[in-house]
Order: structure tokens, then sequence, then C-alpha cells
């Protein structure tokens, strides 16, 4: 690998890795408020995608949109996904984890409808869409901006990686600085307990999952932009952006952004040392080595104490 | 009621009545958007194939057509019959309940108080299972072994993990492609040359050692921490397993997999027998394996080994005081339910006789866990009948129901029995109490809590 091929493989490997970030902080999130690894975020993700699908095939941009059509199509994508991703997530904790809650189930019960959901939204949605995979819509016209390093970036990865640090941004502020941020952290730290101290915990869940949710729709939406949409495309960057929020040290928010950043440089090295095909297992590797040797994490802390 | 009880009773309903509360925000008519929802999703699910040349077309396809409304009249009268005529209804389940129960606790205690009746029943299964299959249709001979018996030995293993051990394997089924790809190996049909060529026989107990070390190493760091975090260490190993037998050409065979693996024989004291392509010399085969298996594990299941299970499972804590070493415990619950999946593939894989990566989804995987949660985890009786009956099910509504919508419903019903009957539909009593218990707060009923010594 000569060092211009590394730059372009770093450049690739943070882009994605940026994406994962964002995946990964609904899967911490959640795992903060309930303890329960949500398997069916990389269904949330995957109908974010379907969901700026649909926007984009309803407004149709065309051949050659003009840059002020470029962003408005790309922000009604967005916030189709924001709406789907959010929407599902809601949806989710409502129908299909509050009844366990409320009974006080197992943890083994709450794992167990959480892979059930998650095969019944992915199959649904194969259902409901079709079980070819589809691109999107071009929104813009795609050329390269600037280089970093000698490797070029495109417009794609700009906004991937402008979206994706804004929305970590945002969420960092959100649970820092606001009232329901305090909220979601009091329930990760103690959920009986912030009960107490007046703390309406269904409705502190609820909003947990539809941020994790639209978090995760967005990141969809521009996966899709970059790849393809298809119903079974949620499941190896949900398993992956589950390693990253482990490898940073589940529950912890900022750590799920370092780890998602760490496994998609990991992910994208992979490619000109091993090959394509080898890339999803790499950060299955990377997650039983942490696990082995780290098994908090980087940054190991929980949501409540870290951020 | 005691009189504090009614007064703050009063004192609610006093609240309730000073906020107001918009007429569409009170519980009964929440309930109804509810269920106005689910009205709605019902008739997404039941609606028509899409398909990706017009997305909207499913979704226009059952939001206006008479389907929405069958749907919606359906959920909406449920919540008319639950709002407005919940006590002569509960009243009437109440007494079907009890009708059902006496008999059928009856039925139960004698079961559990008379040997000689539960022999007799166990031998009259037996003998049914070695008759009835020669009487049916060679389709149904060969769903009966390619699936119903294969699934139930599997059904079985991840029983031991998940039923008795209290721990969530999703990559059950990579250990079942470990098994298969040891018998292609032992039989000289991969690219890789074995030492020697061996009959699928003998690689039943090297599938066994092969499977054993496999799930010892992924269970051995993964076990110290957080049950849990095996549940997706495990569905990322059944992904890992997946791409190497499907990259890894030079040693798999690649996307081509394996050919012409040998069917099982014997030529001992002058008796020589081949198994061949007929379903039922592999029926009994399996019958004899499946018998074999569950007689061990029951031996098991009320020995030392299985007895640490139990008290792993009600109070981790507890068992480590005194004395269990859960990781050791959990571990062999793992190792014995990946051997068992191992054995399932060598059988799986000599009666085939091809194999490659696309046998090994992960959706397998995902289809095993819905029959041992359909059946009741930890009743052996139950994961039989719960393989059985969701493998002859679809089957049997072959052309009523679109098989790609399968695995749609058997989600479905992996969160409904969640939600309303975790416990399965033939349940082990004592996992049914220990769910219950865990439910009000007392003890646990998994092997997923923090470790003892609070190493994570």
């Amino acid at each position: 690998m000569s060092l211009q091929e590394f730059w372009d493989y770093l450049v690739l490997g943070v882009m994605l890795g940026s994406l994962y970030a964002v995946i990964a902080i609904g899967y911490t999130l959640v795992y903060g408020v309930l303890q329960l690894i949500n398997f069916a975020h990389s269904e949330v993700f995957m109908l974010g995608a379907y969901g700026s699908l649909i926007v984009l095939q309803l407004l149709d941009p065309g051949d050659n949109p003009s840059a002020l059509a470029s962003i408005g199509f790309v922000a009604l994508a967005m916030a189709g996904s924001a709406l789907f991703g959010g929407v599902t997530a809601y949806g989710l904790e409502k129908v299909a984890y509050r009844p366990l809650r409320r009974r006080g189930a197992p943890r083994l019960i709450f794992l167990i409808t959480a892979i059930g959901a998650s095969f019944f939204l992915y199959n649904l949605a194969g259902k409901l869409f079709g079980r070819d995979p589809m691109t999107l819509p071009e929104m813009y016209d795609n050329h390269d901006v600037f280089s970093v390093f000698g490797a070029g970036v495109n417009i794609t990865q700009v906004l991937q990686f402008l979206t994706a640090v804004v929305m970590m941004v945002g969420l960092d502020l959100l649970v820092n600085r606001t009232k329901l941020g305090k909220g979601i952290r009091a329930v990760a730290q103690d959920a009986e307990v912030a009960s107490l101290m007046g703390v309406d915990i269904d409705r502190v869940i609820s909003r947990t999952f539809v941020i994790g949710g639209v978090l995760g729709g967005v990141a969809g939406f521009l996966f899709a932009n970059l790849n393809q949409v298809s119903y079974t495309m949620g499941f190896i960057p949900g398993i992956t952006a589950f390693a990253a929020a482990v490898v940073g040290g589940i529950g912890n928010i900022r750590g799920a952004m370092a780890g998602g950043v760490l496994i998609g440089v990991v992910e994208t090295m992979t490619v000109p040392l091993l090959g394509d095909e080898w890339r999803s297992v790499s950060a299955m590797v990377v997650l039983i080595l942490v696990l082995m040797f780290r098994p908090m994490g980087i940054l190991g802390k929980q949501v409540g104490r870290a951020a | 009621m005691s009189a504090v009880e009614t007064s703050v009773k009063d004192v609610a309903s006093a609240a309730s009545r000073l906020r107001r509360t918009a007429w569409y925000r009170q519980p009964r008519f929440t309930r109804l958007w509810a269920m106005v929802a689910l009205g709605v999703l019902l008739a997404l699910v039941t609606g028509e194939q899409g398909n990706t040349r017009d997305i909207f077309f499913s979704l226009e396809g059952s939001l206006t057509g008479p389907n929405l409304w069958v749907c919606l009249a359906l959920t909406v009268g449920v919540w008319a019959l639950r709002e407005f005529a919940s006590t002569p209804i509960k009243g009437a389940v109440d007494q079907a309940k009890a009708a059902v129960g006496r008999p059928g606790g009856a039925l139960r205690d004698r079961l559990q108080g008379d040997q000689r009746l539960r022999w007799g029943l166990i031998g009259l299964a037996l003998v049914l299972a070695l008759v009835v299959p020669s009487m049916l249709s060679r389709t149904w001979q060969t769903v009966l072994v390619d699936q119903i018996a294969i699934f139930a030995l599997l059904a079985i293993g991840l029983n031991v993990v998940i039923g008795w051990a209290g721990l969530l394997d999703l990559g059950f089924f990579a250990f079942f492609a470990v098994g298969a790809y040891s018998t292609a190996f032992w039989t000289g049909r991969l690219p890789v040359e074995p030492p020697m060529v061996l009959n699928p026989f003998w690689v039943i107990p090297i599938a066994v050692v092969t499977c054993l070390v496999t799930g010892l190493l992924l269970g051995a760091p993964t076990l110290r921490l957080r049950g849990d975090y095996l549940a997706i260490v495990t569905l990322g190993f059944h992904e890992i397993i997946y791409l190497v037998a499907k990259n890894a050409d030079g040693v798999t065979g690649g996307p081509q997999g394996a050919r012409l693996i040998p069917d099982f024989s014997f030529d001992f004291a002058g008796i020589e027998y081949t198994w061949s392509i007929k379903p039922l010399p592999y029926w009994y085969l399996l019958v004899f394996f499946i018998v074999l298996v569950i007689v061990l594990f029951s031996r098991l299941e009320h020995s030392r080994v299985g007895r640490a299970w139990t008290a792993i499972r009600e109070d981790e804590i507890a068992a480590a005081a005194n004395g269990v070493d859960t990781v050791r415990f959990k571990l062999m619950a793992f190792a014995i339910g990946a051997s068992t999946s191992g054995v399932a593939g060598v059988i799986f894989t000599s009666k085939y006789g091809y194999i490659n990566p696309e046998v090994f989804p992960l959706l397998q995987s995902i289809l095993i866990l819905a029959y041992v949660i359909f059946g009741g985890m930890g009743s052996i009786p139950g994961v039989l009948m719960g393989a059985a009956a969701l493998v002859w099910l679809p089957e049997a509504l072959k052309d009523y129901v679109d098989a790609s919508d399968r695995y749609m419903y058997l989600g479905a019903l992996l969160v409904i029995m969640m939600i309303y009957r975790p416990q399965g539909i033939w349940p082990s009593r004592r996992r049914q109490r220990e769910l219950k218990m865990a439910e009000e707060g007392l003890g646990d009923a998994d092997a997923m809590s923090e470790p003892a010594g609070g190493k994570a």
C-alpha cells in the first residue's frame, strides 16, 4: 500500500466511520436507558433509507437540478428519513418494549423481542417495497470539491461527514445542556431514583428512542446515498455500528463516536490489505478482541457519568 | 380494600377531574388510536407483494383496498369489546380457563406422580414416531426428515443454551455449518486434503469436538462479560462463518461449496448397509440420535450441572456466592449446544450430499430460536412440538400464504409470544414460575445480569 493509497483509504474510513458513529449513538442511547441491545435499530436505519427514497420518488429531481433545488431535495430526503426512522423507533418502543418494561420482564425476553421485531420489520420492508436493491435518484451533480493529502473528497462525502458531525454535536449539546438530556442521563444512571425525582421515565425513554431513531434514519439516508437501498441493508452496518458502540464503551455517547470512526477506519483499511470481501469480518474481529482485552471499551463509562 | 387505599383512589380521581385532558387523550381513546395504527399495520402485513419498479404499489394496494377496512373493523372491534364488554368476556375467559385448567392440571399431576403412565406415554410417542412416517407420502417423509427431524435435533440443542442456561445464542446455526464443513472435509470433498478419508459416522465425534472447541473459543472471552454480549457476538460469528465459507475458495470451495458427500454406511461383523436417498432410513437414524440426545440431556438437566444452570438463571450472584463457577457452567451449556448443532450438521450434510454457503444463512438461527420460544424454552416436549408445528405449518399453508412472507410472520410471532406468553405453548413448569417471579422482582430468569465480580 503506497502512502497515497493510505491517505485515500484513511479519508474514506473516517467518512464511513462518521456514519457508523451516528448509528452507534442510537444503540448506545437505548442501552443507556434500558440496558437493552436494540437489534431492531438496524431496521430503523433501513427504513430511514426507504423514507428518503419515497420522498425522492415523489419529488422526482429529474436531470440536473439547480444548486438551490439540490439543497432542497437533500433537505427533504433527509427529513423523510428522519421521520421514518423516528416513527419506527417510537412505534417499536410503544408496541414491543413498553409492555415488557411494564411487566419487568427479564432481559432475555427483551432480547428475543428485539430480534423478533428486527426480523419482522425487515421482512415487512421487503414485502412492501420489493426485494431488489434500488438506488436513490440523483439529487446533485457529484464531483470532487477539495482534497485532503491528495485524496479527493466529493460532495457526497462532504454531505455525509458534515451531517454526521452536526448531528453528533447537536446530540452532545442536547444530552448535556437540555432538560430532556438531563432526564436521559438521570434514567441511565438509575431509573428508579430518577422517577422519584419527578422524571417521567416513560416519556424520557420514548423520546430517547425517537432521538436514536432520527439519527439512525438520517444515517440510513446517507448510507443509501453512498450505496443502495434494500431491505437487507441494515444488518451489516447495524452489527458493525454495535461493535463500534461496544468498542467505545457501551452507554457512552462520545465513546460511540470515537468507536465508530475507529471501526470505520479499520474496516476500510482491510480492503487494500486483505480484499473487499473481508471488510465486515474485520469489525467483528475488532469487537471480539476488544471484549477480550478491554471489555469496558476505550472510553468505557455510562451515559450518566461520562457525557 | 383498606381505608387508605380507598382514600388514595379518591384523591387520584379528584386530581384527574381537576386536570383537563382533551377527550382524544383519554386512555380509552389513546387505546383506540393504538388499535387503529395496529389495523393499518395489519393491512400492510396482509397486503399484496410490492415490487421495486413501483415502490408505492403495495402501499397503495393495501391502504386503499377493502383489506384496510376489514383490518380496521377487526382491530376497532377488539377495542370496542375490550372497552365496553370487558366484564362478561373476562368472566367467560376465566370460566373457560378453569374448565380446561382443572382436568389439564390433574392430568399433569398424574403424569408427574405416576411413573408408569409417563413411561407409557413416552413409549407410545416413540412407537408412533417409528410407525406413522412409513404411512405418509414421499413428500411429507422428505419434509419430516430434512426439516422436522433436523430442526427438532437443533431445537433440543438450543434449548440447553437458552432454556436451561438462560443465554441467547443467535449464531446457533453457524455450528451446524461447522459440522457440515467438517463432514465435507473428512470425507475428502473439500479442496484441502484430509489426513484420511472417513465414514460420516466417524465424523460425528470429530464434529462434536470441533464444535466444542469453537464454542469454547468464542464463548470464553464473551461469557466473562455480560450475558447479553453473547447474543451479538454469536450473531457476528454466524456472519463470519458465512463469509469465510463463501470467500475462502481454497479451503471451503467458495460459493460452489462441496458436492458428492457420501451417505452414512457401515460394514460391521459381516453386515453391510448404506443409507441412500430414501427418507425413511434417515428418519430412523435421526430418531435414534434425537432419543439419544434427549436421554443424555434429561440426565444432565437433573444432575449437578443442571442444578448449577438453574441456580445461575434464578440468581447468578447467589449461585456464585455458593461456589458455582458461573462462567464455567455457562460456557459448558454454550459448548454443549454448539456440539449438538454440529451433529445435526453432519447428518444433514450426509443426507443432502452437497453444501454451499447459501445453506447457512443467518435466518436459520432465528428460525430455530422461534421454534424453541414457541414450544416453550426449557421444556423438551415443548421444543419438539414447537419445531414440528412451525415446520409443518408453513408447509401446510403453502398454497394460502406467500412463501416469502413466512419470516415476517415468524418475527411477529416472536414478538407476540414474548409479550403475551413468554413461557411458550408447552412450558416447563420451573421456567414458567421463574419468569413469573422475575417479573415480580424475585430473582431472575436468565443468565444475563452483571457477573458476580462486576467485571464489565
